[in-house]
C-alpha cells in the first residue's frame, strides 16, 4: 500500500459516525414511514374489502336500498365512472398530444409566448378540484348549457343542468397537464437525430412528426393516457356540481343524463349511511374497486414508463 | 432559409401549423376562463349588489294598480306562472300579507342586516342574541351570516397541521432518496411514494374518517372524534407526494460535481447532503413546500369528510373544524341559483384559486431560478 491511498482507506474505516448514523437513520425512517403508510392503506382495503368483495356487489345494480349489504351492488357506479373517464379520454388526448407537440416541434424555446403557455400549464395542475367543479358549473353549465338550450330547445331545460358530458369536459381540463407533461417527455426523449435523418430524407416537417416521432413517443402518448385516466376516476370533488348523482334508478342514456360514481359513492356510504357499521362491508368493498381502478393504472403507467425509458437509453 | 421557405410554401402544412398553435394556447385559454367564470358568479358579490336584507321596500296595496304586471310579479316574489295563475284577489291578499310580514321584521334589528356586505363577511358583528360581537358563518334559517373568518381560520389551520406533519417526512424522504439510498434502491423507492398521489382523495377521506379517527382517538383520547388534527394527517398524506417530487428533482439536479468535490475533500456523504447539496437546492425546497401549501389549501374531499366540519373560531387542534373548501362542496347544492348564498359560494371560490394562482407563481417562479442557476454552473 502506498503512501498516496492511505488517507482514503483511513476515511473509509474511520468507524462508528454518530452523526451519520443518526441522519441516515432519521431519513431513512422517514422514507419507510411513507412506504408503511402505503402499505398500511392498501392493505386495510384489500383486506376488509376483499373478504367482502363478491360477484354479485360488482354486477348488481341498486333497484332497491343502497344501504343493504345483501342487496346493493355498484355495477351502475362502475358504469358511470368508466363512462365519463372514457369521454374525457376522448377530449383531453387530441388537445393534450397537440400542445406537446406543438411545445417541443414548433415552440421558440426562449420566446414569451411558450413561457406562458408552460406557465398556463404549470397553474391548470395547481387549481383546486373543487375551483374546477365550481369552472364546469359556471361554464358548462350555466353558460353553454343554458345557452344552448335558449337557441335550440326554447323553454326545456336539456343542456343546462348537471350531466355526464359537462362532468367529463370539466375533468379533460383538470387532466390536461397530465397528458402534456407525459406526451412532452417521451417527446424530448426521442433522439434529435431520428429527426434530422428523416429531414434530410425529404421529408416535411409534419410528415417527420407523424411518421416518426409520434410512433415512436407512443409509450409516452400512452402513459400519460393511462396517469389522467387514474387520476380522473378516483376525483369526486369536480363532479359534485357538474354531474354525478347520489342515486339513479336507470342508467344514463344520453350525455345529457346525470349519473352514479364511485368515488361519490364511497362518500356517500361513508357519510350518509344510516348505520356505519352494518355497512362497513359494501364500504370497502366499494373503496377497494376505486383503488384497483386508479392504483393499478397507476401501477401499469410506472411500468410502461420504466420499459420506454430502457428502450430510449439503448437507442441513444 | 431554402428549407424553411419551401415550408412556408406548403399551404397544407402552414395550415396545420396555424392548428397546432392555436389547439397549444388552449392551456391560457383555460386558465383564463376558469378565472372569468368562477368570478363572473361571484361579480355581484364584489361589487356589492347583492342584498340578503330582509326588510325590502314594501309597497302600499293601493300601488297595486299602477304597477305593471311584470313588475308586480317581481316585488312578489313569483315565477310568471304562478302569476298568471293568481287572480286580483289573492295578489291583493299578498300585497297585504307581505306588508304585514315587514312591519313585523322591522322589530328585529338583525333583519336590516345585508349580511354579504363586506364589513359583515369579514369583521365581528353583534348580533341581538350575543352579548359580544362575534365571527359566525351560519347560511341557514331566516339571517344567513356570512362571516367568512371561522372558514379561513378553518382552513389555514388544517394547511398549517398538514405541512408540519408532512413537511419533515416528504423532506427527509427526498434527501434520503435522492442522496444516500442506492441505484436501484431509488428506481424502486420513488415510483413507490409518488404512488401515494394515485390513491384519490375521496379514499384518503374514507380512510381518515373510518380507521385513522377512532385510532388517534384511542391514542391521545381527546373529546371530539372528527378534527382538525385528524384532517390535517390525512391532508398531510396528500401532500407527501407532492412536496417529495418536487424536492426530490430540486436535490437531483444539484450538480454531481458539487457531492464529487465534497467527498474529495473528506467530508462524510450526510455532510455533504446536509451542507453542500441542501444549501444549494434550498429554493427548491422552499418552492416544494409552496406547492404542498397550495395543495393542502385546495383540497376538498379529505377535509370535507375528516374535518368534522363545525365552524368554529378557534385555534385548538382538536376542535372541529370547517374549511373553505368543505364549505362549497357541502353547500352548494343547497343554494339558489343566482342567490346571494351561491355568489357567496363562488367568492370563496374566486378567493381560493387567486391564493393557488399566486402560490403557484411564486413557486415556479423560484424553481425556474433555480434551474438556470444549477444549469449555468455545470
Amino acid at each position: 500500500m502506498n503512501s498516496a491511498t492511505r488517507p482514503i482507506v483511513k476515511f473509509r474505516s474511520r468507524g462508528f459516525d454518530l452523526p451519520s448514523f443518526v441522519f441516515s437513520g432519521l431519513t431513512g425512517l422517514a422514507t419507510f414511514l411513507i412506504i408503511a403508510i402505503l402499505l398500511i392503506i392498501l392493505g386495510n382495503v384489500i383486506y376488509i374489502g376483499g373478504s367482502s368483495l363478491s360477484w354479485r356487489f360488482v354486477t348488481g345494480g341498486t333497484q332497491s336500498d343502497m344501504f343493504d349489504v345483501n342487496k346493493a351492488g355498484i355495477l351502475p357506479m362502475i358504469i358511470g365512472t368508466t363512462a365519463r373517464v372514457l369521454l374525457m379520454t376522448l377530449f383531453v388526448m387530441p388537445i393534450g398530444v397537440i400542445t406537446a407537440l406543438y411545445l417541443t416541434e414548433y415552440a421558440p424555446a426562449t420566446s414569451r409566448l411558450t413561457r406562458i403557455i408552460r406557465g398556463a400549464i404549470n397553474n391548470l395542475a395547481s387549481v383546486p378540484s373543487i375551483v374546477f367543479g365550481l369552472f364546469g358549473l359556471g361554464f358548462f353549465i350555466n353558460f353553454l348549457g343554458r345557452n344552448v338550450d335558449g337557441l335550440f330547445n326554447g323553454a326545456d331545460t336539456i343542456w343546462g343542468k348537471p350531466a355526464l358530458i359537462w362532468a367529463s369536459l370539466t375533468l379533460a381540463v383538470m387532466t390536461l397537464p397530465v397528458v402534456v407533461v407525459a406526451t412532452e417527455e417521451s417527446l424530448r426523449a426521442i433522439p434529435q437525430g431520428l429527426r434530422e435523418a428523416s429531414l434530410a430524407l425529404g421529408a416535411t416537417k409534419l410528415q417527420t412528426i407523424l411518421q416518426i416521432v409520434l410512433p415512436q413517443a407512443l409509450p409516452g402518448i400512452l402513459t400519460g393516457a393511462i396517469l389522467a385516466i387514474s387520476r380522473a376516476a378516483g376525483e369526486v370533488a369536480p363532479i359534485l356540481f357538474t354531474g354525478a348523482a347520489y342515486y339513479m334508478a336507470e342508467l344514463p342514456h344520453s350525455l345529457s343524463d346525470q349519473f352514479m360514481d364511485l368515488g361519490y359513492h364511497v362518500f356517500i356510504l361513508s357519510t350518509q349511511s344510516p348505520d356505519i357499521e352494518k355497512t362497513r362491508p359494501i364500504l370497502y368493498a366499494t373503496v377497494l374497486v376505486l383503488l384497483l381502478l386508479t392504483i393499478a393504472l397507476n401501477i401499469v403507467a410506472i411500468l410502461v414508463r420504466a420499459r420506454m425509458r430502457k428502450t430510449l437509453r439503448m437507442l441513444q | 432559409m431554402g428549407l424553411k421557405r419551401g415550408h412556408r410554401a406548403n399551404p397544407f402544412e402552414w395550415i396545420v401549423e396555424r392548428a397546432i398553435f392555436l389547439i397549444a394556447t388552449s392551456a391560457i385559454l383555460m386558465v383564463f376562463l376558469i378565472f372569468l367564470f368562477v368570478a363572473r358568479e361571484a361579480l355581484p358579490v364584489f361589487l356589492g349588489q347583492t342584498n340578503s336584507s330582509l326588510v325590502q321596500e314594501v309597497l302600499p296595496v293601493a300601488k297595486m294598480d299602477t304597477l305593471s304586471p311584470a313588475e308586480l310579479q317581481k316585488y312578489l316574489g313569483l315565477t310568471p306562472k304562478q302569476f298568471r295563475e293568481l287572480d286580483r284577489d289573492a295578489i291583493q291578499a299578498l300585497m297585504e300579507v307581505k306588508l304585514e310580514g315587514a312591519s313585523e321584521l322591522t322589530k328585529d334589528k338583525d333583519a336590516a342586516v345585508n349580511t354579504t356586505q363586506w364589513r359583515y363577511m369579514l369583521l365581528p358583528h353583534q348580533w341581538s342574541d350575543y352579548d359580544h360581537p362575534v365571527f359566525i358563518w351560519q347560511p341557514v334559517s331566516q339571517i344567513h351570516k356570512y362571516n367568512i373568518i371561522p372558514l379561513a381560520i378553518g382552513s389555514l389551520k388544517l394547511t398549517l397541521v398538514a405541512l408540519l406533519f408532512s413537511v419533515p417526512i416528504a423532506l427527509g424522504a427526498a434527501i434520503y432518496v435522492s442522496q444516500l439510498a442506492g441505484n436501484r434502491a431509488r428506481e424502486l423507492l420513488k415510483p413507490a411514494i409518488e404512488l401515494l398521489a394515485g390513491i384519490p382523495s375521496v379514499v384518503l377521506g374514507f380512510f381518515s374518517l373510518i380507521v385513522l379517527a377512532s385510532f388517534f382517538q384511542n391514542l391521545l383520547g381527546y373529546q371530539v372524534r372528527l378534527n382538525s388534527f385528524v384532517a390535517g394527517i390525512a391532508l398531510g398524506l396528500a401532500v407527501i407526494p407532492v412536496v417529495f417530487s418536487i424536492a426530490e428533482d430540486a436535490l437531483s439536479s444539484v450538480p454531481r460535481s458539487y457531492t464529487q468535490a465534497a467527498l474529495a475533500l473528506g467530508s462524510s456523504r450526510w455532510q455533504t447532503a446536509w451542507q453542500i447539496v441542501l444549501p444549494a437546492a434550498l429554493p427548491g425546497v422552499f418552492a416544494a413546500v409552496v406547492l404542498g401549501f397550495g395543495r393542502a389549501i385546495g383540497e376538498t374531499m379529505v377535509v370535507l369528510m375528516a374535518s368534522g366540519n363545525a365552524s368554529i373560531v378557534s385555534w385548538n387542534i382538536f376542535d372541529s373544524t370547517r374549511s373553505v373548501t368543505a364549505t362549497i362542496a357541502a353547500e352548494l347544492a343547497e343554494t339558489v341559483f343566482g342567490g346571494h348564498h351561491y355568489r357567496i359560494l363562488f367568492m370563496l371560490g374566486t378567493l381560493l384559486f387567486a391564493v393557488t394562482f399566486l402560490s403557484n407563481l411564486a413557486a415556479n417562479r423560484i424553481i425556474r431560478g433555480l434551474k438556470s442557476k444549477m444549469e449555468g454552473k455545470r
